[in-house]
């Protein structure tokens, strides 16, 4: 793999930003936020790019009036000022409405997990993946690298449905160089087939998990599945369950709370309905906030979500058979 | 008489049409009695919040002052009307019923099982955008689509009805902020200025006065008038929806909660008090 390293958020705002040449129909909001790429996009689009300043309720209300003329939308704000902020704002005139109406409002959370992990706990974002997808007809997305996010461009655009699109806030390497890999029909790619456990992974943590399963093939022998979860909403189960129903454990790794009904919920809903006897292992963080300073590696060592707590998880697991 | 004040001073257009003032008047008092009626059937509705917002739903329809078209509610050149204060909208049922949105027979159904007419309405109701319920969305929402309809090079105006109670929302000045910026002249936004939340006299809770003052300040135009004079109504919604001088608008419609029942009139509580049916029809009988 060549793993070209870029910030998703770039990438995707380049993107928009050529599209919008073309399509006359697109509006970009912020919520007061930037990046080395919006910059060009708001000085080329001044009548339809809007600061609507630090005020994220309004950045959805504006966003649902223009998307109720017909208009696609992107509204890009931090990610937990974006959900939670506003949330009652995405719950109204997103998704309900949505029930009744053609909307298309995507909104780009910049900040996923621990992006922003020196900035403390109110710029962690560990709720938003359970939040919004509690949410009717809003479509969840979690892109692990920047290929994704380009790929889901065009989606973005004719999918007249609000979205959530949670965004690292740091430059990662590239995960798809194929794009036939891609389905934003089933949500999900078998990156690595595996013997007897597989993990479930979404955004940064994917990146964790190759390490981690690259070196159990070549130190250990060890053949452990990976399948990469970039759409939480919708998801194709049936085709899910084919993929895991192998296997005797499935870990869930994500960088968000656990037991709230996140990815290890979207996973252990699928095999709970279906009595399949595998057993589900949540890793991610506890019912508590992140208040100790330091790096993204060092807060997931203390939050046992380090490549190293990953390795311990599995040789338990391969113990207990 | 109605005052217009602010930058860009409005003309009045003087109105001696007393067969319209007699029709309005006439339209009103039958869409207060419709909608006791609609509330003697549905008691859970909030009566009180609807009979304030009466002559402003009446000018605003059978004055022709918005553009619309009954049977294709989604049409493009009609005027938006945004029932941010769903709590007091019950009034406009029998309005949209009578001019053709729905069957004049739902009426009877409010609040029954199988209809789309609930307590709170919402855009599942012909006529109506946006969903209503959870105060202070209607204005941002608004300021998006007027933005829109700037865009498009549209001639369509967008109303807001708004509860003075709802000018607590944080949203709300969000929304106002933003209009006054953006220059958005093709927005009115209506407070239906009744004094009373659930549980007191706004003044009592948190006073907003001077509300002029305010929103003058953040570039609106303003005009007060008795929201219950549909002359006055009439003449202001005509100079306002006219009127494109760069700055949105704000008609502070000064209204009695509860207007026309004496019982409630007054009383601080009345939001969350209902009129009894067997009551109703005493004050279907005054009233004519």
């Amino acid at each position: 793999m060549t793993a070209e390293i870029k910030t998703t958020r770039d990438v995707f705002i380049e993107q928009i930003y050529k599209r919008m040449y073309e399509d006359e129909k697109i509006f970009f909001l912020c919520a007061d936020f930037g990046s080395p790429k919006l910059d060009i996009l708001r000085e080329k689009f001044p009548d339809r790019f809007i600061n609507v300043g630090i005020a994220e309720q309004n950045l959805i209300n504006i966003a649902t009036g223009l998307a109720l003329e017909g208009y696609t939308v992107f509204a890009y704000a931090i990610a937990p000022f974006l959900t939670m902020r506003a949330y009652e704002q995405i719950r109204i005139n997103l998704s309900l409405q949505a029930q009744l109406k053609d909307i298309n409002v995507n909104l780009i959370g910049v900040g996923a997990g621990l992006s922003y992990d020196v900035s403390g706990p109110t710029h962690h974002c560990l709720e938003d993946l359970s939040l919004m997808r509690t949410l009717p007809h809003l479509i969840v997305f979690s892109p692990s690298d920047w290929a994704l996010a380009q790929k889901f461009v065009d989606y973005s655009i004719n999918v007249k449905k609000p979205k959530y699109l949670r965004f690292d806030g740091k430059p990662l390497p590239q995960i798809y160089e194929d794009a036939s890999a891609i389905s934003f029909e089933n949500g999900f790619t078998e990156l690595f087939h595996g013997e007897r456990i597989c993990l479930v992974t979404t955004g940064y943590m994917t990146h964790k998990a190759i390490n981690v399963v690259t070196k159990c093939a070549a130190e250990k022998n060890l053949s452990i599945g990976l399948i990469d979860v970039y759409l939480l909403k919708p998801f194709n189960e049936e085709l899910f369950y084919d993929t895991i129903k192998h296997y005797a454990h499935v870990i869930t790794i994500e960088e968000g709370f656990v037991n709230k009904g996140g990815l290890d919920g979207l996973v252990s809903a699928i095999l709970d309905s279906r009595n399949s006897g595998i057993h589900i292992k949540r890793m991610g963080f506890g019912d508590a906030y992140v208040f100790e300073i330091g790096n993204r590696e060092y807060l997931h060592k203390l939050n046992n979500l380090d490549e190293e707590s990953i390795n311990t998880t599995i040789k338990d697991l391969m113990r207990e058979n | 008489m109605c005052t217009i004040s602010g930058k860009g001073r409005v003309k009045m257009v003087t109105v001696d049409s007393n067969s319209r003032i007699d029709f309005l008047r006439k339209k009103a008092l039958w869409v207060r009695k419709e909608t006791l009626k609609i509330h003697k059937i549905a008691q859970e509705t909030r009566i009180a919040s609807s009979l304030s917002a009466v002559e402003i739903f009446t000018v605003l329809y059978y004055g022709k002052i918005l553009s619309y078209d009954a049977k294709d509610p989604a049409w493009e050149g009609r005027d938006r009307f945004i029932v941010s204060k769903g709590h007091g909208a019950i009034s406009l049922y029998p309005i949209l019923a009578d001019l053709g949105y729905f069957d004049k027979k739902e009426l009877n159904n409010v609040c029954h099982e199988g209809t789309f007419l609930g307590g709170i309405p919402d855009s599942l109701i012909p006529g109506f955008e946006t969903i209503n319920g959870s105060l202070g969305h209607g204005p941002g929402v608004a300021c998006g689509i007027a933005l829109a309809l700037k865009r498009k090079k549209a001639r369509e105006v967008v109303f807001v009805l708004l509860g003075d109670g709802e000018l607590y929302e944080g949203s709300v000045w969000e929304a106002i902020m933003f209009a006054g910026e953006h220059k958005l002249d093709n927005l009115i936004l209506i407070l239906d200025n009744n004094h009373i939340c659930m549980l007191d006299y706004c003044e009592k809770i948190l006073d907003m006065s001077p509300l002029e003052e305010k929103f003058k300040s953040f570039k609106w135009d303003v005009v007060t008038l008795d929201g219950h004079d549909v002359n006055q109504l009439y003449d202001s919604f005509i100079s306002l929806k006219k009127e494109r001088n760069h700055r949105p608008k704000l008609l502070i419609a000064n209204t009695v909660k509860g207007k026309g029942v004496h019982s409630l009139e007054k009383d601080p509580l009345c939001h969350i008090k209902n009129v009894k049916p067997a009551d109703i029809d005493k004050i279907l009988e005054e009233l004519a």
